[in-house]
């Protein structure tokens, strides 16, 4: 019988037990017929054995409370309460760091509710740009996920615009709550860490046109615009003149053909 | 969510032992930990079917990798002060505790990558499949990375300055 012949993957996994029973008697008798290989295979499971000691420790210690599961199930049920009280809070200050939006046009719909859309576009960058911990849900690495996602919950496909010409890596992305139901949220930043927040969603009139208009509310600042009854709305703290090249190549993009 | 507590509870002592081993600091590891259990509430209903373990091991990699980035970036080190490891080998018998800390120093001087797979496998008992799953890597690339470790650790001469390591292993 030709045995198969033994090879360094063989001996790791000899050494990690995770040979099958009748392989590992192979090895094992290769093993006994040559002892310099024996001699570094068994040095190999010391070393492993060394480890697992010195690092056993850890997992006979208790649990430190942060780490309770239990809470932080628990904590994650009410968080989406603790997200409506930051925007009630952002609402009542009426400032922030957005200034220039007054409660009074946080309440009223434009003629063709283009300024709600790029009031939503502010907050969502208010909240989340300067969130280092979890800007986005889901990763741009999961970009396929994502837009299936918001596609299903805007029920229109939504297209993830490629900013890299731009100079912008897309970050991940996220569905936000607006009074006007679900926003699809992009985030981008570039070598320099800054971000770039695009914010869309269904307007109430569905074949909604509009021209790209510029946008300002305190150092945030951007375009907004709406293409075949979807609202489009990128906003930065950029000059106007910077993000106004970076909108229109989301226009291209996004635009319905 | 039940199935969750049930499924989960009992693999992060495990995965606070990956995240020190990693980070070598107590503090931040355990915050990994949190943001890895977080992230694994949030996303239970996303995960796919296999292994829950390497599913959480593969959270709790791609967290350490990004602080790893971002640490970079800011062009600070990860603590390498050894408070971390007379902490974890005080708990060891006198004899053990110099071949404790001898192997933590020499797994110290290994490059990240093939730290990584040697603690995924040697001491997470991943199979070689779910190793290359969370390093996103094929699992020849796991196989390579776990003999050079291997080697690397068996030739390590102790009190040999990490400078020189990289001197005399440089060239590839």
């Amino acid at each position: 019988m030709n045995r198969r012949p033994i090879t360094e993957d063989d001996l790791h996994a000899y050494v990690d037990q995770a040979l099958e029973p009748e392989r590992r008697a192979e090895v094992a008798s290769y093993l006994d017929d040559h002892q310099d290989v024996a001699a570094r295979v068994a040095a190999f499971a010391t070393q492993r054995e060394q480890l697992r000691g010195a690092f056993a420790p850890i997992v006979e210690e208790p649990l430190p409370a942060e780490l309770n599961l239990s809470h932080i199930i628990e904590s994650r049920r009410r968080s989406p309460m603790r997200a409506w009280w930051a925007i009630a809070a952002m609402l009542l200050l009426g400032i922030g760091g957005l200034g220039g939006w007054t409660m009074r046009s946080a309440l009223q719909e434009g003629s063709n509710g283009l300024s709600a859309l790029a009031q939503e576009a502010a907050y969502s960058y208010g909240v989340y740009a300067p969130d280092r911990v979890r800007p986005v849900e889901i990763r741009a690495s999961e970009s396929a996920e994502l837009t299936r996602w918001v596609s299903n919950r805007l029920k229109q496909p939504v297209k993830v615009p490629d900013l890299s010409v731009s100079g912008y890596r897309l970050m991940g992305g996220r569905l936000v709550a607006t009074s006007h139901g679900p926003a699809a949220m992009f985030m981008y930043d570039d070598d320099h860490g800054d971000r770039l927040v695009v914010l869309t969603r269904p307007m109430s009139n569905r074949n909604l046109d509009t021209p790209m208009m510029p946008q300002s509310t305190g150092d945030v600042a951007g375009f907004v615009w709406a293409d075949g009854g979807m609202g489009y709305t990128l906003v930065g703290q950029l000059p106007g003149d910077t993000l106004k090249p970076i909108a229109n190549e989301i226009r291209k993009q996004t635009r319905p053909i | 969510m039940k199935d969750m507590l049930v499924q989960v509870e009992p693999l992060i002592p495990a995965l606070r032992r990956y995240a020190r081993a990693l980070l070598r600091d107590r503090a931040a590891a355990d915050d990994l930990v949190q943001d890895c259990l977080e992230r694994a509430v949030s996303h239970w209903h996303q995960r796919r079917d296999g292994s829950v373990r390497a599913w959480l091991f593969s959270i709790l990699h791609n967290l350490a990798v990004t602080q790893f980035r971002k640490a970079t970036a800011r062009g600070r080190h990860m603590p390498i002060d050894d408070a971390g490891e007379r902490e974890l080998v005080s708990a060891a018998a006198q004899e053990q505790r110099l071949i404790y800390q001898d192997v933590l120093k020499k797994l110290e001087r290994l490059p990240e990558e093939q730290r990584a797979v040697l603690l995924l496998v040697a001491v997470e008992d991943l199979s070689y499949a779910d190793a290359a799953g969370v390093l996103k890597i094929p699992v020849g690339t796991v196989m390579s990375r776990l003999s050079r470790a291997r080697e690397r650790l068996l030739q390590e001469v102790e009190g040999v300055a990490p400078g020189n390591v990289v001197a005399l292993r440089g060239v590839k």
